[in-house]
């Protein structure tokens, strides 16, 4: 079906140059899936040198050991089943740059890369590979690892500021204080909370720290329209507003809604890994309810739920309604409204 | 007085913004291609039924003799474009693909004109049904590329109430710049097209639609429509398919065309500015379309140019009056590069539709394969139409041609946006045009 280059009439009087035929458009725009699987993956640097910043040796291994796995298991998969090896458009990449993001920085390094193997071998290649799958890679992966080895992927260390990482205490998350000991003990421990939520001076998992990192990340692909508004700012807001709602103790509207859109993996979850574009919806309209969907779903984890964050298992929720919603709200036709009314 | 205004802000949603390449032969005077020594004038260059032969082999014709009769209302007769002798009337290779139904004429170099062509100077004068039948006779299509039959356009039915007409001065497509020459050179002929148009169809007013990329050809046309305030000329905003029907009312009017419907539906009749100017050549001079102003450009062609060539003149010729092909010349499109089709035969005659022939070398070409849709969504914000290409390319690569339609594939008018933003490289158009003839197997 593809252009035929060699086919040449034979009686051709005149020399000419082999021509190549086929269907148009003869332009393209300067665009490929390689080109934005990469441009993500750069999106995610500064987040990326943050983490190393504040953790360290232990961060660099996390992410190494997950990239690699996610790359070879691909190519491996891709070999044994004969498909073309495509590990260079850096999507797996990015599947295992995401789990490094979403691990603690001294976890034993067999539990990303098992993380990692599960999300490309089975959330993406056993589903058909990119495209096809119906989950985020990245986010069943950590689902896995979490449910597997609750104490290890839960067990946060505080920044050491030290490559060698030598002395890191550990320390929990400002969600899990918050969530086992209240808002006293919370400002105890971090007296500057806003601050350490902006700047990542706090536990948690290697991307979810430093939320001004993320968050220029997340400015640059959208700049560049490789991200747009539509999932991550209702998903954020809609955290927003719930848990100023429904978050504080005893009277409503008195929670602290700038804590909670900050801490957690909300700013990596909302930016990186709910604007995924295989698994989300692709229309416009359906993106919005996705985006306020998985807000409400996270603080509902959140405030009710068994575990601290609420971020992972609200995506992962509501990745399987992205078809729904996107048949369900389909776009328009131009014209089509107008059809039955207009009668000249 | 002041008869035109501009809205350059005025536009459609969706769209996409491909690189114009119009620098290439927007500013180059056309010029007069050479009489070619032999024309090839398929017997069918317009939608609808093809012309029956009117000329046996071997019988002289002179230039603007009728050698194709009227095939229905639906069809439109051709003409000699060269005086000289019939050698051939069989299949030969056409433009669109396969080989049609052609007659040969060798020509005599002479060049005369068929006697007893009829010059009007008081034209609007006539009634409309004069003008429409001396529109019909002239063998006038739509010039944009369409080709549809004008004089069918110029009868609609008696419930259609008409009130505007659009002339198409968008020229939307990357590289041609045809139409941007001929609004610069023939601007009155283009506006008398207009008044005539106007005139048989009874409308008070009458619209000059320009895409801002071609101030000269927005200048040329106020100055030419300076005298005239039911005329208004238009510069739109430049955004391609700007030239589609549909878009331009949108943007000129603010009317929308229902799905599934005509212009006509809201009261409009949109015709190219080329298909005004030849309107007015056969209103006025009795003569009909035997020439049209093609573009031949592109990087693989060594001096592209604007003509005003013969219908019938081979590709092969226009290419060699441009310079001929560059070394490295890998794809020769017929029309633009956005809905143009690709040759691989030189010889295939320019035809009544022929806006340009764009001739890109190999590092203009892709022969990328396609990959995985990944939903990206870029394809669904770039139609015009606000289809959703991603699923109907899905379904169709699955053979769900069913789906496709519950889709609305048939609303899709093949602009080919959403195929030039994917990044997955995806042959989204060949989809659809796939889904369209299964469907319609289906239905006979």
């Amino acid at each position: 079906m593809e252009a035929t280059p060699k086919e040449q009439p034979k009686e051709q009087p005149k020399a000419q140059p082999e021509l190549i035929v086929s269907i148009g458009p003869h332009m393209r725009a300067e665009e490929s899936t390689a080109k934005i699987m990469w441009t993500v993956n750069a999106a995610l640097l500064p987040a990326t040198l943050m983490s190393v910043y504040y953790f360290g040796l232990p961060a660099v291994l996390v992410i190494v050991i997950s990239i690699m796995t996610a790359v070879l298991t691909e190519g491996a998969i891709q070999k044994m089943l004969k498909k073309e090896v495509t590990v260079a458009d850096g999507s797996a990449f990015l599947t295992g740059l995401l789990i490094a993001m979403n691990c603690p920085a001294n976890i034993p390094l067999h539990i990303p890369a098992i993380g990692t193997f599960a999300a490309v071998a089975i959330t993406k290649q056993l589903f058909g590979g990119l495209g096809y799958n119906v989950f985020n890679p990245a986010l069943i992966g950590r689902a896995l690892i979490l449910i597997s080895f609750p104490k290890a992927m839960t067990t946060f260390t505080q920044p050491v500021l030290n490559i060698m990482a030598i002395d890191a205490k550990t320390m929990a998350t400002p969600l899990t204080v918050l969530k086992e000991d209240g808002v006293a003990k919370l400002l105890e421990l971090y007296p500057n909370i806003y601050q350490n939520l902006l700047l990542g001076n706090r536990a948690g998992s290697l991307g979810e720290t430093a939320t001004i990192a993320l968050l220029l990340g997340a400015a640059f692909l959208m700049i560049k329209r490789y991200i747009t508004w539509h999932i991550p700012i209702p998903f954020i807001l809609t955290v927003g507003v719930l848990t100023w709602a429904f978050g504080g103790k005893g009277a409503l509207f008195a929670g602290d809604a700038m804590f909670h859109m900050m801490a957690g993996g909300l700013i990596l979850g909302a930016f990186y890994m709910a604007t995924d574009y295989v698994t989300g919806p692709s229309v416009r309209s359906a993106q919005i309810v996705f985006g306020i969907a998985c807000g409400a779903l996270t603080v509902l984890i959140r405030l009710k739920g068994g575990y601290p964050e609420g971020v992972m298992f609200a995506i992962l929720i509501m990745n399987c309604f992205a078809p729904l919603l996107d048949r369900g709200m389909r776009s328009k036709v131009f014209g089509k409204v107008e059809a039955k009314g207009v009668k000249k | 007085m002041e008869a035109t205004s501009v809205k350059t802000s005025a536009t459609f949603s969706g769209g996409v913004h491909p690189a114009g390449n119009k620098e290439l032969t927007s500013h180059k005077p056309t010029v007069t291609a050479a009489i070619p020594k032999r024309v090839v004038i398929p017997l069918s260059q317009h939608i609808g039924a093809p012309t029956k032969p009117l000329v046996v082999i071997g019988q002289e014709v002179k230039k603007g003799e009728k050698i194709g009769e009227s095939g229905g209302f639906v069809s439109a007769p051709v003409h000699a474009t060269v005086s000289g002798k019939v050698t051939a009337i069989g299949s030969f290779p056409h433009s669109m693909g396969t080989d049609m139904a052609a007659v040969v004429i060798e020509s005599d170099g002479k060049d005369e004109w068929v006697s007893g062509l009829r010059e009007t100077t008081d034209y609007l004068q006539l009634s409309p049904d004069e003008l429409k039948k001396m529109v019909s006779e002239a063998g006038i299509v739509g010039m944009g590329g369409a080709t549809f039959p004008t004089h069918v356009k110029l009868s609609p039915p008696k419930e259609k109430t008409i009130d505007v007409i659009i002339l198409n001065g968008a020229e939307c497509e990357p590289f041609l710049t045809s139409d941007h020459r001929l609004m610069v050179e023939k601007s009155k002929e283009i506006v008398e097209g207009l008044k005539i148009l106007m005139r048989v169809l009874n409308v008070k007013k009458g619209y000059i639609g320009i895409e801002a990329n071609k101030p000269d050809a927005v200048e040329a046309m106020k100055k030419a429509a300076a005298g005239s305030p039911d005329v208004e000329v238009f510069a739109v905003q430049v955004k391609y398919p700007q030239g589609a029907e549909k878009m331009l009312i949108k943007a000129v009017v603010s009317r929308t065309v229902p799905a599934g419907g005509l212009p006509m539906d809201v009261g409009v009749v949109v015709q190219n500015v080329g298909t005004a100017a030849a309107i007015y050549d056969a209103v006025r001079y009795g003569r009909p379309l035997i020439e049209r102003y093609v573009t031949v450009t592109g990087r693989g062609v060594k001096e592209p140019k604007n003509f005003l060539a013969r219908i019938g003149t081979p590709f092969s010729q226009l290419i060699a009056e441009a310079g001929g092909m560059t070394d490295d010349a890998a794809k020769v499109i017929a029309g633009g590069p956005m809905m143009g089709m690709s040759q691989y035969n030189m010889e295939v005659p320019v035809i009544k539709g022929t806006s340009g022939i764009l001739v890109l070398p190999k590092a203009e070409v892709s022969t990328r394969s396609y990959g995985p849709c990944i939903r990206c969504a870029r394809c669904i914000d770039a139609c015009p139409m606000h289809l959703q290409p991603s699923l109907i390319g899905l379904f169709v690569e699955k053979g769900h041609y069913e789906d496709a339609k519950d889709y609305n594939v048939m609303d899709c008018f093949e602009c080919g946006s959403c195929t030039f933003v994917c990044p997955a490289n995806r042959p989204m158009v060949q989809w659809v045009k796939r889904a369209k003839r299964e469907l319609a197997k289906k239905k006979n």
